[in-house]
């Protein structure tokens, strides 16, 4: 399947001695039970289920399986604990929010080799994005918690939280998703059942020390661990006001579906297949960059990762010949090793999804290539892969494949590049790279995404609202927009 | 009938025309007579829209949704204060319409216009303050500008109430009509002359065609095909019917629609301040948010 790169025999670049991060600093339990009401309690269900290293398939421990009595206890123990929290003077709920920031700081390096060996993603990525971003957002909306009254749109009115929230966060991101819904809902006064993904829940539960050392009351977090049939219990139970779910459209369809009627409140964070423009006035080297950062950060398992690249015909050549380039010195390997670039893919079923896509690509006629790379002997691996050849209808160019993979296409025109991009169920993120600053408003305009990154790709900040149109789900996530889901005005 | 009368036709409105139904078919609305032995009285013929009339609709609501979102906020603004201009110039039509076909008393008819008049003006003053109130520039943790701002979310499905018919009507228009958004009316029944003469006000505000279509019939028929279509993006409906609610809110899911939802009321309620705000024109806008580097 992978033709071999021309440059393959070649010595590209000079050979990194290993560097690897030291994971003996994380003591990782054998076995994680229910975090409900401020104890650890074993599952209704009695069963455990295994949590792997994806890079080695070594198993790191295993976690109960949450089923729907353990969820009805979990709601309840959130009830209760609401009457205090929501009451508890802002100033008093600030500081453990700022105490919970700062702990993630203390144990920052703890947190990035653990999210790593769980998830897979580079120590780099975990170290110098996940980790600090987590501990910011609880920082930003820490700030908020005393204010809340200013975020509010209607005059005449005191904020006051929703109730007891249902959060269900995704494996690509595990602590900074946690981070993202828990502190604004924290911040606004709600108490939370969350779920962690199934196959990367280790860095909830690690969060778990830090927040009783913050001081957060029991039953204001509770979290319960296990697949889909988890979350949906949490979805269908009566006593939660609100869920909050970033996934994919798929399961975000179902959720929507499911609360038809209930009148709970609901927000949607869910897929992506983010358009990348490259004008050919753009700054070439540095678009290649950014089309690095927006494809192959996190191996590409990103819901606004910047998967369809629209590069503008005259500069089509260039970009192939300078992105191949850049892409041949890409490090794929080891994600304790601090000189990585690209980690494992998260699981064997991603795996399996993201090659499926690849034989779908090459049977719909587009022509594949990857960078040259070695895989290790165990876990998941995949090369960063440009699909050329590529038309609108194929299912690469439609789908999200949440891997290492970039098709690309060229335009003549802005106009039709804004076709291209917006011809897409999705809109949660686009690119514009262009040194002309009027074109950028025109296009930035006319690109039906939540976010548009001009010269730029994937940056992220608490106080930055994220979020997406159509497909992609509703509700913004950071900023002052992101406390509006978890606030209501009375 | 008599001779110094001309015969009104209501048809539907429909990317800025009055074409019949592509049906043919129309539906009476009609008044009982005081003696039972009399066969009821013929107020009007009103169309009855089809799901192909729905289709038509929404193709031309996503034809006039790009330049409607893009207009200048000031234009948007002038325009419903236009409407508010030809409606209170026309308000003893609509007086005597709302009284005429049952659907209000003179009392309550006088007030639903006036009220009418003044929420398109209220809402005539969003247009350019949005941006404001509900954009920011977020002070993020790095050297970037970085920007949200309100956008129009889209083509929206909007569901108003038979009473009362004109101010419902235009308390569901103005804030969907302000953000930039176009829209495709379900008009209740017996609203439907109501409804297709304001409509006349809108032909002649400047409202690009399109951006406003009204399909009159019957809920029952058509409320299903409304909710199914994926050409919406969102859901405006007016209904204490919880079938209707989950109906609606059932069928979003297959194309992640929003939306928003408010009860039947009574007149009273709709002249009151619960009834406009901030927060029925917000359901149908998206944040975006804009990052460029700063640097030399």
């Amino acid at each position: 399947m992978r033709p071999t790169h021309p440059l393959a025999d070649a010595p590209k670049t000079f050979d990194y001695a290993p560097s690897l991060e030291d994971r003996s600093i994380v003591e990782i339990k054998d076995r994680y039970r229910l975090y409900i009401g401020g104890e650890w309690v074993a599952p209704s269900t009695r069963q455990y289920f295994p949590t792997q290293d994806p890079s080695t398939e070594e198993t790191l421990s295993e976690v109960a399986k949450a089923g729907p009595r353990d969820i009805d206890r979990a709601v309840r123990a959130a009830r209760r604990a609401l009457p205090g929290w929501a009451q508890m003077k802002g100033s008093a709920r600030a500081r453990i929010l700022f105490a919970i920031s700062r702990i993630l700081q203390e144990r920052a390096r703890e947190f990035a080799i653990l999210e790593t060996l769980d998830n897979g993603k580079p120590i780099r990525e975990s170290r110098d994005i996940d980790v600090p971003l987590s501990a910011a957002h609880f920082f930003y909306y820490a700030g908020w918690t005393d204010k809340l009254d200013y975020a509010l749109r209607e005059p005449g009115h005191r904020a006051a939280p929703v109730g007891v929230c249902g959060q269900i966060i995704p494996w690509n991101f595990p602590l900074l998703m946690a981070a993202w819904k828990l502190a604004p809902a924290l911040a606004c006064g709600n108490t939370v059942v969350l779920k962690p993904a199934e196959t990367s829940p280790l860095s909830s539960l690690l969060l778990v020390e830090v927040l009783e050392e913050a001081g957060v009351p029991p039953g204001v977090v509770n979290i319960v661990t296990g697949a889909g049939e988890t979350g949906a219990a949490l979805v269908a139970h009566e006593g939660v006001d609100k869920i909050a779910f970033t996934g994919s459209t798929e399961v975000g369809k179902a959720i929507q579906a499911k609360l038809a009627g209930s009148g709970k409140r609901l927000t949607l964070e869910l897929g992506g297949k983010g358009a990348h423009l490259i004008f050919e006035d753009a700054p070439l080297d540095q678009a290649v960059e950014g089309i690095v950062r927006g494809i192959f950060f996190n191996q590409g398992q990103v819901c606004c990762a910047g998967s369809r690249l629209l590069v503008e015909e005259s500069v089509e050549a260039k970009v192939m010949e300078l992105l191949k380039n850049r892409l041949s010195t890409l490090r794929v390997g080891p994600p304790l090793d601090k000189n990585t670039d690209l980690g494992a893919i998260h699981s064997k079923e991603q795996m399996g999804r993201v090659r499926s896509y690849l034989q779908a690509g090459q049977d719909e006629g587009a022509v594949l290539w990857q960078a040259f790379f070695e895989a290790p002997k165990k876990g998941f691996w995949c090369p960063p892969c440009l699909f050329t050849n590529v038309t609108p209808s194929m299912k690469i160019a439609r789908e999200e494949i949440f891997g290492p993979v970039l098709t690309i296409q060229s335009f003549r025109t802005p106009q039709e590049a804004v076709a291209l991009a917006n011809n897409s169920n999705y809109g949660l993120s686009a690119g514009v790279w262009t040194d002309k600053g009027s074109k950028i408003f025109a296009l930035s305009q006319q690109l039906q995404a939540g976010v548009v990154w001009a010269n730029t790709f994937n940056q992220f900040d608490p106080a930055s609202p994220f979020g997406g149109y159509k497909e992609s789900g509703f509700g913004r996530e950071g900023g002052l927009h992101g406390l509006l889901p978890y606030l209501a005005q009375r | 009938m008599s001779a110094d009368h001309i015969h009104k036709t209501y048809k539907l409105y429909l990317g800025g025309g009055f074409p019949r139904s592509e049906s043919g078919r129309s539906l009476k609305i009609e008044k009982a007579s005081r003696s039972a032995s009399r066969p009821p009285q013929i107020l009007a013929q009103i169309a009855r829209a089809s799901r192909k009339d729905l289709r038509q609709a929404v193709e031309a609501a996503q034809g006039a949704l790009g330049p409607w979102a893009r207009a200048r906020p000031m234009l948007r603004g002038q325009i419903l204060h236009r409407m508010a201009e030809m409606l209170d110039a026309r308000g003893q039509e609509f007086e005597d319409l709302l009284v005429g076909f049952g659907l209000s008393d003179r009392r309550q008819a006088r007030l639903e216009v006036e009220v009418s008049c003044d929420r398109l003006l209220w809402y005539a003053g969003w247009s350019d303050k949005l941006g404001q109130v509900l954009g920011a520039v977020n002070p993020v943790s790095g050297p970037f500008f970085d920007f949200s701002q309100p956008e129009a979310m889209g083509v929206v499905a909007v569901y108003p109430t038979e009473r009362p018919a004109l101010l419902s009507l235009v308390s569901t228009l103005a804030p969907v009509l302000v953000g930039g958004n176009s829209s495709v009316f379900l008009i209740p029944y017996e609203a439907g002359p109501v409804a297709i003469t304001f409509a006349e006000i809108l032909a002649t505000s400047d409202v690009p065609g399109g951006v406003c279509n009204f399909l009159t019939g019957t809920r029952d028929e058509l409320l299903t095909h409304f909710a199914m279509h994926r050409g919406f993006s969102a859901n405006f409906l007016v209904s204490d019917d919880p079938r209707e609610q989950k109906l609606v809110s059932y069928e979003a899911a297959d194309h992640v629609k929003r939306g928003k939802m408010v009860p039947q009321g009574t007149p009273a309620l709709w002249r009151s301040n619960a009834c406009q705000g901030l927060d029925w024109i917000s359901p149908f806008l998206e944040i975006k948010t804009t990052w460029h580097p700063i640097g030399l």
